[in-house]
């Protein structure tokens, strides 16, 4: 699915890697281990400095995307409004921390800086939802309109097997 | 030459030397950490800050060069509180574990809080929290205890040219580790140990088998038997404060005598087992248009190694089990019988410079009957750990003797435990198999010494055999290039994973004393210097187990018993995305 990126690049060139990864990316979504250790022979570099690449810039995802993407709000003004609070409740209502994804791949949770919503300050969204002033009480039931949405189709993934 | 002066003292440096370098010339000292000799600093650490007059920050003295009339103050009080400060910062982030570490009083972060007396916690903030990796049979990683030097980095990427870790994430979150922070055991590493050799802390450190082996002492049915690598006498004695490149066999033997081990043999008897079948394969290959070169086997890295990354050369690998396991299989079979013990009952303790021999005696193949050829493998950090515990003061023990017959060996195992040994070794025999005549001089220079690669040639008869000896890991590419693609001129070719050979091993002492390797190496040449028998051949033992029981070389009953299989392990990942 992914082979074709690499007709462009020459191989054995270290330069390459930041495009390539943006390439596999805009494939997948995020950067499968497989692609990963693909670009890593290709480019001629171990793995681990690809891997290390990859979770050094925020904009490489390294696991594929929940079917729901949360945003909240960590911006000034929602600071203010206790923005913290509703991280926190969220990664506890979930069980993940921000920017994992749940193990169903239901969900993923992801920090921004203002999105331009301060006056409803705090803020979150879901997909392309916006909840404003919310409290940490509203969260369950946030969480609790999206889990019931059906089942998404069926993704093929490295297992992931190993630490976290 | 750059004329400046440090502390006040005039310095003579040359031209391009960094600051650090120049200060130590004179004597004095000055702390790092993220600094690796040999390599491109990086200037991470920021700990062997000094002041140059002129400069308003402080610089870093390992990335620094030299000039003339340059004027440095190494330990002015600003300097001292920069360095405290960065102590204290690095304290807050790291568990507050000494009393129960490993690294207890051999720690560099521990030397530095105590150099700069640190007396309190003055910063408290959140400590990092990763999960221990221990699913590896040879090392474990304690992320937690990482300062982010960079050695361990710097060493498996630039020095063995593996690069199975790296700094990953970034800021507060950043980690040493594997790529998607699985277990080291299923990512490129080869446990070769190497970076546990440089980190400053606990971080990375050998994966302990102590408490099996006091089990088995414990165990009035077992028949606890240990045997020592030919490295581990060169270097043991680093830990009791002997000068460096001693030769304390003796005192060595007796302390496992009194630590209870029924017998006490040496892993050189199994080296010129060792020989014997490698001389005899060689010679056999040679003989019969069989695959070469050859590459010997006795290093379970380099096996690791080509598994992981050449499958193809699989064929070239010589089949002779490593010493350590031949010397295990011997046990298990021949000595349990003449013996009249029970197999089963044998317990094999193997005391290893090395930390990869803890995988190797996990693998299947090296076995006798579901029984495994070596059940513990011990460092020797961990041994010296054994003799503590076990009140045994190194210093006053008197000299001891290998029990027999698997204690007896030549000069020519002495050396396996140093890049070069056993090529030479193997030469020394080979050469008396193809001629007939034994060889004169016996020391090969040209294979001796530090080089990444060293060659020679030597006539045998009308035969000039090529060898090649690669002496650390890193070092093995061009080699490997060239038997792929045809073009390898040599018929025998040596490699050691560690740089230097097994007196540099992943299990050695942890120190940073420059000369360890060349002092280490010498050691074991003396040892091979003082021996009447110089070749694997004349030991009188190995030629009796021959006699009794294996009947030649090669033989087949040689093969069951002492020679392996290798399997591809390159990484297999699903490709159907
Ligand atoms: S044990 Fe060797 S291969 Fe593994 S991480 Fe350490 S230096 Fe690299
Ligand atoms: S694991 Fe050890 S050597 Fe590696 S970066 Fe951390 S402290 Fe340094
Ligand atoms: S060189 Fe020696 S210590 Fe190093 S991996 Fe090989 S056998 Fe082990
Ligand atoms: S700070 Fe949250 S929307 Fe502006
Ligand atoms: S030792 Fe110089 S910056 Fe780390």
């Amino acid at each position: 699915m992914h082979t074709h990126i690499f007709e462009n690049y020459e191989p054995n060139d270290k330069s390459s890697l930041i495009p390539l990864l943006q390439e596999v990316q805009s494939v997948y979504g995020y950067l499968p281990e497989s692609a990963l250790q693909e670009v890593a022979d290709f480019v001629g570099m171990p793995l681990s400095r690809v891997y290390g690449v990859a979770t050094f810039y925020n904009q490489f995802r390294l696991a594929p995307l929940g079917e729901n993407i949360i945003r909240v709000c960590r911006g000034t003004a929602c600071h203010v409004k206790n923005s913290a609070n509703i991280l926190l409740a969220l990664e506890n209502a979930l069980n993940i921390k921000a920017g994992g994804t749940t193990r169903d791949r239901k969900f993923t949770i992801e920090v921004v800086n203002c999105i331009g919503a301060c006056s409803i300050a705090p803020v979150m969204t879901v997909n392309d939802e916006y909840y404003g002033r919310i409290t940490v009480k509203d969260i369950p039931n946030i969480v609790k309109k999206y889990s019931k949405a059906p089942k998404p189709k069926e993704v093929s993934i490295t297992p992931e097997v190993g630490l976290v | 030459m750059v004329q400046l002066t440090i502390n006040n003292i005039k310095v003579n440096a040359e031209e391009g030397m960094t600051i650090l370098e120049a200060a130590k010339s004179v004597g004095i000292h000055i702390p790092t950490l993220c600094h690796l000799k040999g390599l491109a600093p990086t200037g991470a650490c920021r700990i062997c800050v000094v002041e140059v007059q002129g400069q308003r920050n402080l610089t870093p003295s390992c990335a620094f060069p030299v000039f003339d009339g340059m004027v440095v103050e190494t330990n002015s009080p600003r300097v001292r509180k920069a360095r405290k400060t960065i102590v204290e910062l690095l304290i807050e982030n790291h568990p507050q574990d000494c009393l129960i570490c490993v690294r207890n009083k051999n720690c560099e972060l521990q030397n530095l809080s105590e150099k700069y007396s640190v007396r309190e916690h003055r910063y408290v903030g959140a400590s990092r929290n990763h999960a221990l990796d221990i699913s590896s049979a040879s090392l474990e990683r304690d992320p937690a205890k990482c300062i982010l030097c960079g050695r361990c980095v710097r060493v498996c990427h630039e020095v063995q040219k593996v690069g199975a870790i790296d700094f990953t994430n970034r800021g507060f979150s950043s980690i040493v580790t594997t790529p998607y922070n699985k277990g080291i055991n299923v990512s490129d590493c080869i446990l070769c140990g190497q970076c546990i050799l440089v980190c400053p802390t606990a971080a990375l450190r050998e994966k302990g088998s102590l408490k099996e082996v006091v089990n088995a002492l414990n165990d009035k049915n077992k028949f606890t038997i240990v045997q020592v690598a030919p490295a581990v006498r060169a270097t043991l004695g680093e830990e009791y404060n002997i000068p460096l490149g001693t030769d304390v066999t003796g005192q060595m033997v007796t302390g496992l005598k009194r630590l209870g081990f029924k017998k006490v043999f040496d892993t050189n008897f199994a080296a010129d087992l060792t020989i014997m079948e490698e001389a005899t394969e060689l010679i056999h290959r040679v003989q019969n248009g069989g695959k070469l070169p050859m590459f010997t086997s006795c290093c379970p890295g380099w096996i690791k190694y080509a598994e992981q990354n050449r499958p193809e050369i699989l064929e070239h690998l010589s089949t002779c089990k490593s010493p350590h396991e031949m010397e295990g299989a011997v046990l298990k079979t021949y000595y349990a019988k003449k013996m009249g013990i029970n197999p089963k009952d044998v317990f094999v303790v193997s005391i290893m410079p090395c930390t990869v021999k803890k995988y190797e005696s996990n693998r299947n193949e090296l076995s006798e009957e579901n029984m495994a050829d070596v059940d513990a493998v011990l460092t020797t950090r961990e041994l010296v750990r054994f003799f503590k515990i076990a009140g045994i003061e190194f210093g006053d023990l008197p000299e001891g003797y290998f029990d027999n017959p698997l204690g007896e060996s030549t000069g020519a195992a002495a050396i396996f435990g140093t890049s070069g040994g056993v090529m030479e070794a193997a030469l020394r025999t080979a050469y008396f198999k193809l001629s007939g005549k034994e060889l004169e001089n016996l020391e090969l220079e040209a294979i001796r010494g530090e080089d990444g690669v060293k060659e020679a040639t030597i006539p045998i008869g009308d035969l000039n055999v090529n060898v090649a000896v690669v002496n650390g890991i890193g070092n093995v590419k061009r080699i490997l290039d060239e038997v792929q693609n045809g073009t390898s001129k040599y018929h025998f070719i040596e490699v050691m994973t560690c740089p230097g050979g097994c007196i540099n091993g992943g299990g050695q002492p942890i120190h940073q004393q420059t000369e360890k390797i060349q002092k280490r190496m010498k050691a074991l040449y003396q040892i091979d210097n003082k021996m009447k028998l110089r070749r694997s051949h004349e030991n009188e033992s190995v030629k009796i187990l021959y006699k009794e029981f294996l009947v030649e070389p090669n033989s087949h009953k040689a093969h069951e018993i002492l020679h392996t299989e290798y399997f591809d392990r390159k990484k297999v990942i699903s490709k159907d995305l």
